[in-house]
């Protein structure tokens, strides 16, 4: 079977089970829509966290990310920002916000800030932090469509928004957590076979977390002694000790990224679904387990990919890639304008090098280093096939669960919180299925026209959750002084100042021409880039929050109660709406 | 409502912070300790082809990570049976 027909079966296969799976597990009640009716296994749940969590970012992207953006040991910031979040969420949050046992993050915001301004304001940054993740997903459902499947990529979103408006408008909460199960199954299989084998290859040892500190086979050199020494050759700086700007960026950016992670909604909602606060705690540990399966991996494909592209591109005789001699896969990329190459001497040959002038490797995409790596490993055809559905799993997972997300703070927060408290949860029902067919559409609508700053929004849409969502739900878990005032003076002048700080840099609305601050390192507040500003602006929300509590009246006794009352697991009951 | 008295509730949140402050204490030294402060000075370490600094930053804070959340899990659980607070099978 030729690769083509191939890819079409296994990923065909793979969507004819999520819509199995959708048919399967409707829901009935709003319960059942908004958190699974809380009977979830917490192991069940940490798989589905995990794919609802890995999205086509983690999945298509990291790996090249750490390796060629980052350079090695800068791409650090991800592999522990977006693990170490967990910790938090175990410990500071997903118990307490389970036990209080509602529906949706802005409702407990509402609830403890005794104000339904607090909760507009949840839900208003909630929208913004959601969005702006989504569109990241619709533009790799896209492109996953139009390389693997060779359909043009306004046809791939189509299929894909199909898809999910089947198994989520369906079974809500539900439907997708039992499909993300699935997805999980799929995409982490994709993810550890090529691995292995390339890890075999180069190392001869099956496990690649331990073959990236292996040697090569048939030497007695290291791998990651090699890497070091043929990046070094190219003029790059050494692969496992390059600092991503400085210190202090770093280390911005994995706390970005961590506090971001535990304030993400469409996170944090996952683990309502659980029978108990004690499996909220242990539900956390077992997301962790299944992905970190795939975050200690990613950095072992990252450097033996590295270590293969430089090899391919160095030639037979280590003088440059023979242009006329280049192999099928490179030229298949080409096409996608994810790699390219400029003779620039006219040697016939590619010369790589990390000096701008001589390099001739003028385009290599971050996201080749996942979707090439079977090909340039020489794997077989089914290989190249399930990494496709591997990375269509990965997008359409999280996608989802942003899209309950958002949809459940429309339907839930403003329509039975705010605007007609008294409609019947029929009308609910239906109107969480409204709303969700709106986000799709939505989402779609801007994933055809993607604004311009849609590539790098990803590790954005962190910083506004760290700065706007996770300082208030710690503050109202952790301190019973914080008043109504303090929050929404927070929220608004956390994430004020980190859309700021972004715009100045990156444009308003990412209008490149607008900015009035050029993105580069002197501009720079100590030196740390706009992506990792996050926790900056965490810093702002909680100064202001505690600021304006102190000259506003203390909130009421049964808020101080409430506080009380979720800090003891017992009589938590399941998740409700009352 | 909390069945524990004000003295009871006071020391259960106590030992639950007392927990935590450690264990994050451990996140802290391992992710931004040995991952990136000291990540030079551990460099100089090598197991097998890994630099240790490296390897804490790609690999071992992700596993210690794991290892922390399972333990507060079950010490947690342990206390609430202490104070008598647990959920019903």
């Amino acid at each position: 079977m030729d690769l083509q027909t191939l890819t079409y079966v296994v990923v065909g296969f793979t969507f004819a089970l999520y819509i199995g799976i959708a048919i399967w597990a409707r829901a009935g009640s709003t319960k059942d829509f908004y958190v699974a009716g809380g009977g979830i296994h917490p192991i069940q749940n940490g798989m589905a966290t995990a794919a609802d969590w890995m999205s086509a970012a983690s999945f298509i992207s990291m790996a090249g990310l750490i390796a060629l953006s980052y350079g090695g040991y800068g791409g650090s910031v991800f592999l522990m920002g977006w693990t170490g979040g967990y910790v938090i969420l175990a410990m500071l949050i997903a118990p307490y916000l389970r036990k209080y046992g509602k529906f949706t993050v802005p409702e407990f915001i509402g609830d403890r800030f005794y104000s339904n301004s607090a909760r507009t304001v949840a839900v208003i940054c909630l929208i913004i932090c959601s969005v702006t993740y989504v569109i990241g997903q619709m533009k790799g459902v896209g492109v996953a469509f139009s390389r693997f499947l060779e359909v043009d990529y306004d046809t791939g979103l189509y299929v894909g928004m199909t898809i999910v408006f089947f198994y989520a408008v369906l079974g809500g909460m539900k439907g997708i957590t039992y499909t993300q199960i699935a997805q999980y199954c799929v995409l982490i299989l994709a993810y550890t076979i090529p691995a292995i084998f390339i890890s075999l290859q180069l190392t001869g040892n099956p496990v690649p977390q331990l073959g990236l500190g292996s040697t090569l086979v048939g030497t007695d050199v290291y791998l990651l002694d090699k890497l070091d020494m043929v990046v070094t050759d190219l003029g790059f700086k050494e692969y496992t000790t390059n600092v991503r700007l400085s210190g202090i960026n770093m280390f911005a950016y994995t706390m970005s990224l961590m506090i971001g992670t535990a304030g993400l909604p469409h996170v944090i909602i996952r683990f309502f679904t659980v029978p108990k606060v004690k499996d909220a705690r242990s539900s956390a540990g077992w997301a962790l387990v299944f992905i970190a399966i795939l975050y200690t991996t990613a950095p072992a494909v990252a450097g033996m990919a590295r270590l293969n592209l430089i090899d391919t591109l160095g030639g037979e005789d280590g003088q440059g890639l023979i242009i006329e001699d280049r192999p099928v896969w490179f030229k298949n990329w080409e096409k996608t304008g994810l790699l390219n190459f400029d003779d620039k001497n006219g040697d016939g040959r590619i010369q790589y090098s990390a000096d701008k002038e001589v390099n001739e490797m003028v385009k290599i995409d971050n996201d080749i280093m996942v979707l090439a790596n079977p090909e340039i490993a020489k794997l077989p055809n089914w290989v190249i096939a399930l990494v496709a559905a591997g990375g269509l799993a990965a997008a359409l997972s999280t996608a989802a669960g942003l899209l309950l997300a958002i949809s459940s703070a429309i339907s839930h927060d403003l329509l039975k919180g705010i605007l007609t408290p008294n409609i019947s949860e029929k009308a609910e029902l239906n109107a969480s299925r409204i709303a969700m067919a709106f986000a799709i559409a939505g989402a779609g609508y801007l994933g055809l026209n993607p604004p311009g700053f849609a590539a790098g929004t990803v590790a954005l849409a962190f910083g506004l959750a760290a700065s706007s969502i996770f300082p208030a739900l710690m503050m109202g878990i952790f301190s019973k002084s914080i008043t109504k005032e303090g929050a929404i003076a927070g929220m608004v002048g956390g994430i004020g100042v980190t859309l700021f700080y972004v715009f100045q840099h990156k444009g308003i609305m990412f209008i490149p021409d607008t900015a009035f601050l050029g993105d580069t390192l002197p501009n720079w507040f100590l030196g740390i880039e706009p992506n990792a500003f996050g926790v900056v602006g965490a810093a702002v929300n909680f100064t202001v929050a505690f600021v304006v509590s102190r000259v506003t009246a203390e909130p009421p006794q049964e808020v101080q109660d409430l506080v009380e009352h979720i800090r003891v697991p017992v009589g938590s009951g399941e998740a409700n709406a009352h | 409502m909390s069945p524990l008295n004000e003295e009871q509730g006071k020391e259960y949140w106590r030992r639950n912070l007392s927990l935590m402050l450690k264990l994050l204490t451990i996140w802290f030294i391992v992710s931004y300790g040995f991952g990136i402060i000291l990540v030079d000075v551990l460099n100089q370490i090598k197991i097998g082809g890994y630099q240790l600094g490296f390897w804490f930053a790609q690999q071992g804070s992700i596993y210690v990570f794991v290892g922390l959340i399972f333990y507060y899990a079950k010490r947690m659980a342990a206390l609430d049976k202490e104070f008598g607070v647990e959920e019903d099978e």
